[in-house]
């Protein structure tokens, strides 16, 4: 028979964003209500820009710099802070055992390879052959590895060494909510110990802005937070790397490795967006699951909302049924990373309920909350498809 | 007396339905026939030119008619013809209601030459193209439907909205293991206890232009061109890469005890799964061995079996130099001295190599082997390598005795999987 489930914790969290890098830096970020927004590159589209990293710290070898795009180099950049924050970094012994899902898209396109072709192709007088030829001769032969959205955590086996499984989970924000979900269940089953998870988004490339611009979904204009967007929805594509190191309470504490926080509930949902009003109803649907014993007081939502319409909308009107919850909306200030951004709001809300407070409202929807913070629910509506909630306590 | 727990008391897991499309054909039917025949799917590139290239043959789907034609749109409808065959078989759940969730493998997505080249012209640009020029079209509102066609959970959407599999759909890539970890994630739900089926789905249909030169400019793909049929060559000597191929592979997975009680038709059982990621190198695999021994090994020790138990392997068997070379290295390891009398073959001699679905096509064909008694060949196998000393079952389909096999699957990026299926115990 199935054992009782067992403890999941958070032993370790790397992320980066344009506020910087690791916890730190982003509690500061977000006590200051940091704005770090671009306006400028991809005008009259917003983005939140990566702050400066030295990638040689995590990806000590500049071969393996050099193999990856700036999406790669994020993520194997975050999986080292995370490791590191685990205390796990470079034991082999653990590596070689530790279970790995990552979140990802898809890689950087070669954007002067695609812009000369496109700007030469109409002139070409056989243009199929004309594009084999400039094709065989302009792609780097190694530009592919770097695209290949499960190569991502190929490097991250290659770099730092974790190797017990690997797993890539496609399909938007939904891919992150499926990966907590999916770790969640391993640990507490007994299926996995420990497992490495999270994803990195690059938001600072034109092939993207097109992608999510074909939907009208990027932000354009006056920058707002996410909840006052009506006027202009949209989401501005943020830069960032989210890991977490996600263990069995029996596996950390054999280790002596203490708590960020607990694992305590993932969900994830798939309302019928043809349907006006189905995200409220779906989020209200899981809700039990994961939220289903509060501690009234001491509980705060730390939303995935993007600006993108009718998500935001819809999940606003569900929340505003649980006014008695402070929200924080994170995408205010760091932008939208598709994949790995409700893994990035797991780890932004273990930081908040292990420091025992919740940073500052940055919006109006948002009000301020004194008490101590133990409980955080975290939510994620997906663009275009998928919901998800995750909760997370104070140890 | 019937055990519906394994001997770590986990639910058994098994297979009651199984679909199946190749460039050989559609159905497992017309599928097990062209493999025990020793056909090839491979043939002469129709889709676009191939002039100029070094490789100008795969194994095309051509016969699925797709309009406008794009990877992600041909997967869809190689999946749902997959799935379609599986769900019938299976008699599970109700029309339009999967009683489980939907996880799929599939390759990843991204806006094609010929939409670029319309959104290109749209824009209006005149001599010099940018992406400025592309993001101004894109914004126009014309391009709405490539915003849906281009996302990557776009083709798991389609599945879960026609067939009401339960709850979100998981999409996934573990580059070519891709379908057997569609298998695995399905089969791991069931032991969580989480669900008492899942459909397990795994589809690929990226012959386009851009993919198959991005193989080629790594050298992974065989260049023999002429005859088509002749270019995958698993375990042979002269042996020179993959061919890429289309298709995709259904498995509706079940609790043991759920499928008994619902009367249900056994087709095998899914006895264990192994995994074990390799560090060694992007493309190419650790030259020990470690991992790919240790990926056969963790999935042995998954099913409670040792290597005597097993009696047939489908290779992963890509026809690249190094993949069957090292894959053949790795089952001695594994299985000692009883290496030698395990009959070994790669359906890839025939379906070519169906990257994201490959493991699951090769999951169906391995429990239509096991059901038949009868091991489809390894073809063109004309020249002998003398480093590769194992059965390959050269040319010519042979009936066997069998109750397990393993299927093998290995990605680019290191993610190695590989499965133990076997007959239902009597």
């Amino acid at each position: 028979m199935a054992d009782a489930p067992r403890e999941a914790w958070i032993t370790g969290i790397g992320i980066m964003s344009c506020l910087g890098e690791g916890l730190d830096a982003h509690w500061q970020g977000f006590a200051e209500g940091k704005r770090v927004i671009d306006a400028e590159r991809f005008a009259p589209f917003i983005v939140h820009p990566l702050a400066a990293v030295d990638f040689d710290k995590q990806i000590p070898k500049k071969g393996d710099q050099r193999q990856m795009e700036p999406w790669q180099r994020i993520g194997t950049y975050a999986a080292g802070l995370a490791l590191d924050s685990a205390g796990v970094k470079g034991d082999k012994d653990l590596l070689g055992r530790m279970d790995m899902i990552v979140a990802a898209g898809g890689g950087e396109r070669d954007e002067a390879v695609d812009a000369a072709i496109l700007t030469a192709l109409p002139k070409a007088e056989k243009r199929d052959v004309f594009l084999n030829e400039r094709l065989m001769n302009d792609l780097r032969p190694t530009l592919f590895l770097a695209q290949l959205s499960n190569l991502l955590a190929g490097n991250i086996s290659i770099v730092h060494g974790v190797t017990g499984s690997s797993r890539t989970f496609m399909g938007e924000e939904l891919a992150g909510v499926d990966a907590l979900q999916i770790t969640l269940g391993r640990i507490a089953s007994g299926q996995s110990d420990i497992t490495l998870i999270g994803g990195s988004y690059n938001g600072e490339r034109s092939d993207v802005v097109m992608l999510y611009e074909f939907g009208g979904y990027c932000l354009k204009g006056e920058f707002r937070p996410v909840w006052e967007r009506d006027s202009q929805p949209g989401f501005a594509l943020g830069s960032l790397g989210a890991f977490l190191v996600v263990e069995s309470r029996a596996h950390a504490e054999k280790r002596n490795a203490k708590p960020i926080a607990r694992f305590a509930a993932a969900a994830s949902g798939y309302s019928n967006r043809g349907k006006a009003g189905a995200i409220t109803d779906e989020l209200a649907r899981m809700w039990p699951r994961v939220a289903g014993a509060l501690t009234p007081g001491a509980c705060a939502v730390i939303s995935g909302a993007t600006g993108a319409a009718p998500a935001t909308a819809e999940e606003k009107r569900f929340l505003a049924t649980h006014a008695e919850l402070p929200v924080r909306a994170t995408g205010t200030l760091v932008g939208h990373g598709i994949e790995p951004q409700m893994v990035m709001n797991v780890a932004l809300a273990a930081l908040a309920v292990n420091r025992g407070k919740l940073f500052p409202p940055s919006g109006s929807f948002e009000r301020p909350m004194d008490g101590a913070l133990r409980q955080a629910v975290v939510t994620g509506v997906g663009h275009w498809r998928g919901e998800g909630l995750a909760l997370v306590e104070a140890v | 007396m019937t055990s519906y727990r394994d001997k770590s008391g986990r639910p058994v897991v098994v297979v009651t339905g199984m679909g199946v499309v190749t460039s050989l054909g559609a159905g497992k039917q017309d599928n097990w026939q062209k493999l025990v025949a020793g056909t090839s799917g491979i043939s002469a590139i129709k889709r676009f030119s191939t002039e100029g290239l070094k490789t100008r043959i795969a194994g095309t789907v051509d016969f699925v008619p797709v309009d406008p034609l794009t990877a992600p749109a041909l997967a869809s409808r190689l999946a749902d013809m997959a799935a379609e065959e599986a769900v019938a078989q299976s008699a599970i759940g109700a029309k339009g209601r999967f009683p489980g969730p939907l996880f799929l493998a599939v390759a990843p997505v991204e806006v094609e030459w010929p939409q670029r080249q319309e959104i290109a012209k749209a824009s209006g640009a005149n001599e010099q193209v940018t992406y400025t020029d592309l993001i101004r079209a894109a914004s126009s509102g014309k391009f709405r439907h490539y915003h849906e066609r281009f996302m990557f959970a776009s083709v798991a959407d389609g599945l879960a909205q026609k067939y009401g599999t339960e709850g979100a759909p998981v999409s996934l890539s573990t580059a070519c293991a891709s379908g057997a970890s569609a298998i695995q994630l399905g089969f791991e739900a069931i032991r969580r206890g989480e669900t008492d089926a899942a459909l397990c789905v795994a589809t690929d249909g990226s012959v386009n232009i851009e993919s198959l030169i991005r193989f080629s400019l790594l050298s992974a793909l065989s260049t023999s061109n002429d005859p088509p049929q002749g270019a995958s060559k698993p375990f042979s000597k002269n042996r020179d890469g993959f061919v890429m191929s289309e298709g995709a592979g259904a498995l509706v997975l079940e609790s043991y005890e759920a499928a008994k009680a619902r009367g249900a038709k056994i087709l095998g059982v899914l006895a264990g799964c192994g995994e074990l990621a390799d560090s060694f190198h992007r493309t190419r695999s650790s030259p020990d061995g470690k991992p790919i021994v240790g990926c056969m090994r963790n999935a042995l020790a998954d099913a409670g079996l040792t290597p005597e138990a097993i009696d047939y392997i489908n290779a992963h068997g890509t026809s690249t130099p190094e993949n069957d070379k090292m894959e053949c290295q790795c089952v001695i390891t594994v299985f000692g001295e009883h290496a030698k009398k395990i009959p070994i073959s790669s359906t890839k001699s025939m379906i070519g190599h169906t990257l994201s679905a490959a493991g699951a096509i090769e999951a169906v064909v391995t429990l239509m082997t096991l059901e038949h008694q009868r091991i489809p060949p390894t073809i063109n196998y004309n020249v002998p390598d003398p480093a590769i000393t194992l059965d390959v079952v050269p040319n010519v389909a042979r009936d066997a005795k069998m109750a397990r096999a393993i299927s093998n699957s290995f990605g680019f990026g290191g993610q190695n999987v590989s499965l133990v299926l076997a007959r239902e115990p009597a």
